[in-house]
């Protein structure tokens, strides 16, 4: 097993506050690894630190072994790691269609091809009804985002990460705010992809961490308090004590 | 399935009522052959607005200082046909030149930060290059403007009469030229890109986008028709003044683009014929009702029709197609 993403102590504070302290983490090809914690524990920072959206005040990244910590977001995701939000962040005026094959075409290296229009790219439409069809979303290809569903909407949020085709795909929290009954359609569309595909997820519901991760790692207060196989995160004392202890949520 | 209508993606096709609008400018040369030289003023500042809908209705930069690269073309093309270089359309080249230039190397500054930044930013180019070109009176011209051009005729055949009918049917002609070329971009992966960009700039780099070279690309585009409509109106008025930079010409500029509904290209040209009709109409009753009439109108937009008039006619279209299809 090797790591595909790695950090050597990043950290990151918001004023007096050290939101990140000092994570040395790594995550090993082909993962599926949970990133847990309570709230405010950091755990949307240091996936925005891993991305670039956030830049650290100290640490490295490394992606495949080269040394990341200062590239800008979107050469990360040439690079092959992408990721989608807790908070959906899309684009309201597109069309489910649109937003899809925007990423497709950005991936292509067509995202600044000015003369052919964008109906006449055959293949890329194709590939784009494609993954909405995965996600189930092929009868909202023609709609506005700004009027889906909100679970639709958490549905596109990981389509449109997936037209990036990426290697390392970094969920935050991808059932947030969705019924239970929803949430496994999300994972169960999480499951189906590919070993190729390395995952890191954020999620609240236990249920569905041990259920899909096969690797843990529990942030508190902006630390690892402890990293292991479900089973031992489980029977870890302190892990039950600041974690699971406080009954859940989400 | 939901209620909302099916948007499905615009190919090459002409809607009717696109094509009866192109007919409809060029018939005005034999409806109302009396007010051509208000028509290709309208024409222009269409063709201004055209720009401007370029960077605010499909990449969302809101600007108060899109005069700037209007100003320099128009000053480009008068000092070419004033220090003898009067042939036209190598005038709009140059002038397409130096507004993209001056466009470019402001676009590093003018293209970053939120909306307000970017007002304030614009603004402030604008009027230093207002001032530059008061100062500079020796070529500007500055206070007087700069006049004496000789234009030639265009391609050679046809001289800019009186009447305004070159004037006219040049500024419609360079207009729909430049109009296709727009409608083709914003259609591409480019033009989707900005969308993109409007809606989400925070997930566009997500996509693997680098969003401030597409920003910068599409605001040196929007620069230079910027700098041929200033071209245009220099070599069809002979004249320059230093109003071609001011900065009422930029807010005009953004209340046109507003009444007309930013981001489907047709928003400027409706938006910029409604206003200068209407000032033209009522300006001469008095003036101080234009002002007045024109802020009212501005703000009951806001509340009723926030998409401009191509907006509500798209909605109103839209609710027709929907209850159709129930
Ligand atoms: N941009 C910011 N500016 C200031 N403080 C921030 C910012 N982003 C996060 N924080 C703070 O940093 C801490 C960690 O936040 P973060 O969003 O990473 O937590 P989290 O583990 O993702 O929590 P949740 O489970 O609620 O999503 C919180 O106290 C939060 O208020
Ligand atoms: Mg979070």
């Amino acid at each position: 097993m090797s790591a595909v993403l790695r950090t050597d102590r990043l950290s990151r504070s918001w004023g007096a506050l050290q939101a990140v302290r000092q994570v040395s983490f790594s995550l090993e090809s082909g993962a599926r690894h949970a990133l847990i914690g309570p709230n405010g524990a950091g755990k949307t920072t240091l996936v925005n630190l891993l991305t670039g959206t956030v830049p650290p005040q100290a640490g490295d990244v490394f992606l495949d072994d080269e040394r990341i910590t200062h590239l800008p977001q979107h050469l990360r995701v040439k690079r092959g790691m992408t990721r989608t939000f807790q908070i959906t962040t899309l684009f309201p005026g597109l069309t489910a269609l649109e937003s899809v094959l925007l990423a497709i075409c950005e991936r292509k290296g067509l995202g600044a091809s000015w003369w052919r229009p964008v109906a006449r790219h055959a293949p890329e439409i194709e590939e784009a009804r494609r993954i909405l069809r995965d996600l189930h979303l092929e009868a909202e290809a023609e709609v506005a985002t700004r009027s889906l569903p909100y679970g639709k909407q958490r549905l596109l949020e990981i389509a449109v990460a997936l037209a990036s085709r990426p290697r390392v795909l970094l969920l935050d929290e991808p059932a947030a705010g969705i019924p239970v009954g929803e949430s496994a359609e999300i994972f169960g569309v999480l499951a189906s992809l590919p070993r190729e595909v390395t995952i890191l997820f954020i999620e609240h519901d236990m249920n569905l961490v041990f259920r899909f991760a096969e690797r843990i790692t529990v942030l508190v207060e902006g630390s690892i308090l402890v990293e292991g196989a479900p089973q031992e995160i489980a029977a870890n004392p302190r892990v039950r004590e600041v974690y699971l202890g406080e009954g859940g949520h989400g | 399935m939901s209620a909302a209508a099916a948007v499905r993606l615009p190919d090459r096709r002409w809607h009717p009522a696109e094509i009866a609008f192109w007919l409809g400018l060029l018939a005005v040369v034999f409806v109302f052959p009396g007010h051509l030289v208000l028509g290709s003023q309208v024409l222009i500042t269409g063709l201004f607005a055209l720009s401007l809908d370029l960077i605010l209705g499909y990449a969302g930069i809101v600007s108060l200082g899109h005069a700037a690269m209007f100003g320099a073309g128009a000053y480009t093309a008068g000092l070419l046909a004033r220090h003898g270089w009067g042939e036209p359309l190598s005038g709009l080249v140059a002038a397409a030149a130096v507004g993209a230039a001056i466009a470019w190397g402001t676009s590093f500054i003018a293209v970053r930060g939120g909306d307000l930044t970017r007002l304030m930013v614009t603004l402030g180019i604008g009027l230093m290059l207002y001032e530059a070109a008061n100062q500079a009176a020796r070529v500007t011209g500055g206070v007087d403007g700069l006049s004496d051009m000789a234009v030639r005729d265009l391609l050679g055949v046809f001289p800019f009469d009186l009447r305004g009918r070159t004037a006219y049917v040049y500024s419609l002609a360079v207009l729909f030229a430049v109009f296709l070329a727009c409608r083709r971009i914003v259609r591409s992966p480019f033009g989707l890109s900005l969308r993109g960009i409007r809606d989400g700039a925070r997930r566009m780099p997500a996509l693997g986008s680098p969003v401030r070279h597409r920003l910068i690309a599409i605001y040196t585009v929007a620069g230079a028709i910027a700098g041929i409509a200033g071209a245009l109106l220099a070599q069809t008025t002979q004249f320059v003044g230093l109003e071609v930079l001011g900065f009422s010409r930029s807010a005009d500029l953004l209340i046109m683009l507003v009444l007309g509904g930013a981001g489907w290209l047709y928003g400027g040209l409706i938006g910029a014929a409604l206003f200068m009709i209407a000032q033209n109409q009522l300006s001469s009753v008095n003036p101080v009702y234009w002002q007045f009439w024109l802020g009212l109108l501005l703000v009951a937009m806001v509340f009723v029709a926030r998409g401009g008039v191509v907006g509500a006619m798209a909605s109103a279209r839209e609710r027709l197609l929907g209850r159709a299809a129930r």
